[in-house]
C-alpha cells in the first residue's frame, strides 16, 4: 500500500525529444488510459461504487426524509425496513440512512481535504528533492521526522491544542501522508530528469523552474492521480478512527465513526445501527481501492496482470 | 557494513533529536498557563512569578528545551495533573499492554500475510490466488475497529468463544493472557496481513521468474527448498520494509483496538490523557510513541541490511 512504487516509463517509449507531450500524444494516450478503465470490471466496479457514493453525498438533502440530528424520543431503535426508515433509527430515534448520507459526506470532505494537504505540500518537496540532489538529505530528515509521527499522535496533539474537529483530523491524516507523496514524487522526478526532453530543454537554457513546471510535473501527474487514490481509503477509514475515539468530528454532526461508537453502546439491543456505517465505510473504501487499482493499471503499461 | 549501520544511527539520532523540538515547541502551543495552573486561579501575581522562576519559564526558550531534554533523558517526564502519579510509572504500566497486542498482530499479519502471499504467488492465476486477493481487497477496506465490533458481536458474545473484553497480566495467568490476546490481534493484525501478502504475492511472483530461480531448479533442487532458500529470501526483504513502515498505522490502530476490547493500555492512557487535559501524560505518550517508532525503523532497517548486504547508505533506496 505505501511501498514506493517502482515507477516505470509513462505511456509507453519515452517522448520525442522535440515534442514532449505534445497535444497529440496527449490525445492519444488519454484516449487508450480510458479505453483501459473501461475494459476493466473490476475498475468499473470500483467507479460505479464511487459514482454511487458521491452521488449519495453530494444529494445528501434531496435523497433523505430527515435532518441527520433531527431526534424523535418515540421511535429509537426500529428495525431497519421499518416504514419510512429504511435502515431503521438509533438510540435517540434519528434516521440511520440519513446520518450515513450526511456521515459519507463529511468522510469524503476529510478525504479531499488530506488529499490535498499531501499533493500540496508533498509535490513541490519530492521535485525538488529529486531534481536538486543537495535537498535531497534535507528533505529526507524532514520527511522521516513526519513518519515519526503516526496520525493519531498528530491527532492527539492537535486536539491537545485546539480541540477536536473535522479540520484537525484531516490536518493530521493530511500531514501524516506527506512523506509517501514525497517520496513517489521524488522517484518519479529522478525519472523523468534523465529522459531526453529534459536534456533537451537544459541544452536550450530553460530554467530548473521552467524544466520542473512544464516538464517533470505533467510526467509525474498519473503518479500523483493514483498516489490520491491511495490516500483517499486511508484518510476516510482515519477520519471514522478518530471520530470514534472522539479526537474528529464532534457530535452531533454526523459521522461513520461516530455512529459507530455510539451504536457499540447498545450493540446487542441494535446491532443493525452497528453494522450499516461499518458497511458504508467498507464501500467508500472498497470503491477508491478499485478504482486505483485499476487506474495505475492503466496508467502503468508494465503492470498489468 | 559498520559505516552503514554507523550513518543510520545518527540519522535515527537526528530525527530524535529533530522531534524532540517539535514535540517541545507542541507544549509550548498548548493553550494555558502552567504557573497559574499549578497554583490555583487566586494566586498573587507574587507567587505565579516565583512559580515561573521556579519551573523556569523566564528562560530563553534554547535553555528550556536543553533542561526539558535533561529531564527526558533521565526518564523524568513529569507528574501527571489527574492522577499525580510519576508519568513514568503511568506508561510503564501501560506499555507492556500495548506491546503485547502489537506482537501478537505483528505475528498474525507475517504468519497470515507470507503465507497467503506464498500460495497465491506459486498458484498463479487459479483459485487460491483469487481468494488471497479477494481477502486482501476486503481487509483494506473494512475498518479495523468495525471488524473488532463485529467480532465481539459474534465470535465473543454471539458464540462465545473468547473474551469480549478485559486484559490478564502474563505473570497472574499464561493461559487466559493469551486467550484475552487473541481476538485483538486478530482485529489488529488483519489489515496488516492483508498489506504483507500483497507485497509477498508480488515481489513473490518477481521472484519465480528470475534466472536464478530457473538455474536451481534445473539444477534439479526440490521445489520447496527453491522457494524458501531463493525466493522467499529475496522477498522478504521488501516485506520487512513494508512491515517497516505500517508500524506507524500499527501504534495507532492499538489505541482503537485497546478501545474496543477494554484493554488497559497504552491507548487508553493516551486517549484519557487527551479528553482530561492532562498535558504532561500527553507530552510523554507522544514522546514514547516518537522514539519507539524511530528505533523500530532503525532496527527495520538493520535488518534489512542482515538480509541483504548489498544495501548500502546512499544507494537506491534512500
Amino acid at each position: 500500500m505505501t511501498s514506493t512504487p517502482v515507477d516505470p516509463p509513462v505511456g509507453g517509449p519515452p517522448p520525442p525529444p522535440t515534442t514532449p507531450g505534445s497535444e497529440a500524444d496527449l490525445g492519444s494516450r488519454r484516449g487508450r488510459v480510458v479505453r483501459e478503465l473501461l475494459g476493466n470490471p473490476l475498475g468499473l466496479v470500483g467507479g460505479g461504487l464511487l459514482l454511487l457514493v458521491v452521488l449519495v453525498a453530494v444529494l445528501a438533502p434531496l435523497i433523505t426524509a430527515y435532518s441527520p440530528t433531527e431526534v424523535d424520543f418515540d421511535l429509537p431503535f426500529q428495525k431497519p425496513l421499518t416504514e419510512g426508515y429504511p435502515l431503521g433509527t438509533d438510540d435517540l430515534g434519528r434516521d440511520v440512512w440519513t446520518r450515513i448520507a450526511y456521515g459519507a459526506r463529511a468522510s469524503l470532505l476529510v478525504g479531499l481535504i488530506a488529499v490535498g494537504l499531501a499533493v500540496a505540500v508533498g509535490t513541490p518537496l519530492g521535485l525538488a528533492a529529486g531534481w536538486w540532489g543537495w535537498l535531497d538529505a534535507i528533505v529526507s530528515r524532514l520527511t522521516d521526522l513526519m513518519l515519526a509521527f503516526p496520525f493519531l499522535v498528530i491527532a492527539v496533539g492537535l486536539a491537545a491544542i485546539n480541540g477536536a474537529s473535522l479540520t484537525g483530523a484531516a490536518v493530521a491524516l493530511g500531514i501524516s501522508q506527506v512523506p509517501t507523496m514525497v517520496r513517489v514524487v521524488r522517484a518519479e522526478t529522478i525519472r523523468v530528469k534523465q529522459l531526453e526532453f529534459v536534456t533537451a530543454a537544459r541544452s536550450l537554457d530553460a530554467s530548473s523552474g521552467r524544466i520542473l513546471a512544464q516538464h517533470v510535473l505533467p510526467n509525474t501527474a498519473s503518479t500523483i492521480i493514483v498516489q490520491a487514490t491511495v490516500i483517499m481509503p486511508v484518510a476516510v477509514i482515519g477520519e471514522a478512527i478518530l471520530s470514534f475515539l472522539g479526537l474528529g468530528i464532534q457530535p452531533p454532526t454526523p459521522s461513520l465513526g461516530i455512529m459507530l461508537s455510539d451504536a457499540q453502546q447498545y450493540i446487542f439491543r441494535a446491532p443493525s445501527a452497528a453494522i450499516f456505517p461499518g458497511v458504508a465505510i467498507a464501500v467508500i473504501c472498497l470503491g477508491f481501492n478499485l478504482f486505483g487499482d485499476a487506474l495505475r493499471d492503466a496508467l502503468d503499461p508494465t503492470s498489468r496482470r | 557494513m559498520a559505516r552503514y549501520l554507523g550513518i543510520r544511527a545518527l540519522q535515527s539520532v537526528v530525527t530524535l533529536v529533530l522531534s524532540s523540538i517539535v514535540v517541545f515547541l507542541g507544549v509550548r502551543a498548548l493553550p494555558g498557563d502552567p504557573a497559574r495552573a499549578l497554583a490555583g486561579e487566586e494566586a498573587t501575581p507574587e507567587t505565579l512569578a516565583a512559580i515561573r522562576a521556579d519551573l523556569g519559564l523566564d528562560d530563553p526558550l534554547p535553555q528550556q528545551y536543553l533542561a526539558f531534554l535533561g529531564q527526558v533523558l533521565r526518564g523524568d517526564l513529569g507528574t501527571s495533573v489527574r492522577t499525580g502519579q510519576p508519568v513514568t510509572e503511568l506508561v510503564a504500566a501501560t506499555l507492556p499492554v500495548t506491546l503485547w497486542l502489537s506482537l501478537g498482530a505483528l505475528l498474525v499479519a507475517i504468519v497470515v500475510g507470507i503465507g497467503a502471499g506464498v500460495v497465491a504467488a506459486v498458484h498463479r492465476g487459479r483459485w487460491p490466488e483469487w481468494v488471497a486477493n479477494g481477502f486482501t481487497l476486503v481487509a483494506l477496506s473494512v475498518p479495523s475497529f468495525w471488524l473488532g465490533i463485529l467480532a465481539i458481536l459474534y465470535l465473543a458474545v454471539g458464540l462465545g468463544w473468547f473474551p469480549a473484553s478485559g486484559f490478564v497480566p502474563l505473570r497472574e495467568d499464561p493461559l487466559r493472557w493469551a486467550y484475552h490476546l487473541v481476538l485483538p490481534s486478530l482485529v489488529l493484525g488483519t489489515a496488516l496481513a492483508a498489506v504483507v501478502m500483497r507485497q509477498t504475492r508480488a515481489s513473490m511472483i518477481t521472484a519465480l521468474s528470475t534466472d536464478y530461480v530457473r538455474t536451481a531448479r534445473a539444477k534439479g533442487m526440490p521445489r520447496g527448498k527453491v522457494l524458501t532458500r531463493f525466493a522467499l529470501r529475496n522477498s522478504l526483504i521488501v516485506v520487512v520494509t513494508i512491515v517497516g513502515l505500517q508500524l506507524g498505522g500499527l501504534i495507532s490502530g492499538a489505541v482503537v483496538t485497546e478501545r474496543i476490547f477494554g484493554l488497559p493500555g497504552f491507548g487508553k492512557l493516551t486517549l484519557d490523557s487527551v479528553f482530561t487535559r492532562d498535558y504532561p501524560v500527553v507530552q510523554a505518550v507522544v514522546i514514547v510513541v516518537t522514539a519507539a517508532y524511530v528505533l523500530i525503523n532503525l532496527a527495520v532497517d538493520v535488518l534489512y541490511s542482515v538480509i541483504n548486504p548489498r544495501i548500502r547508505v546512499g544507494g537506491s533506496q534512500a
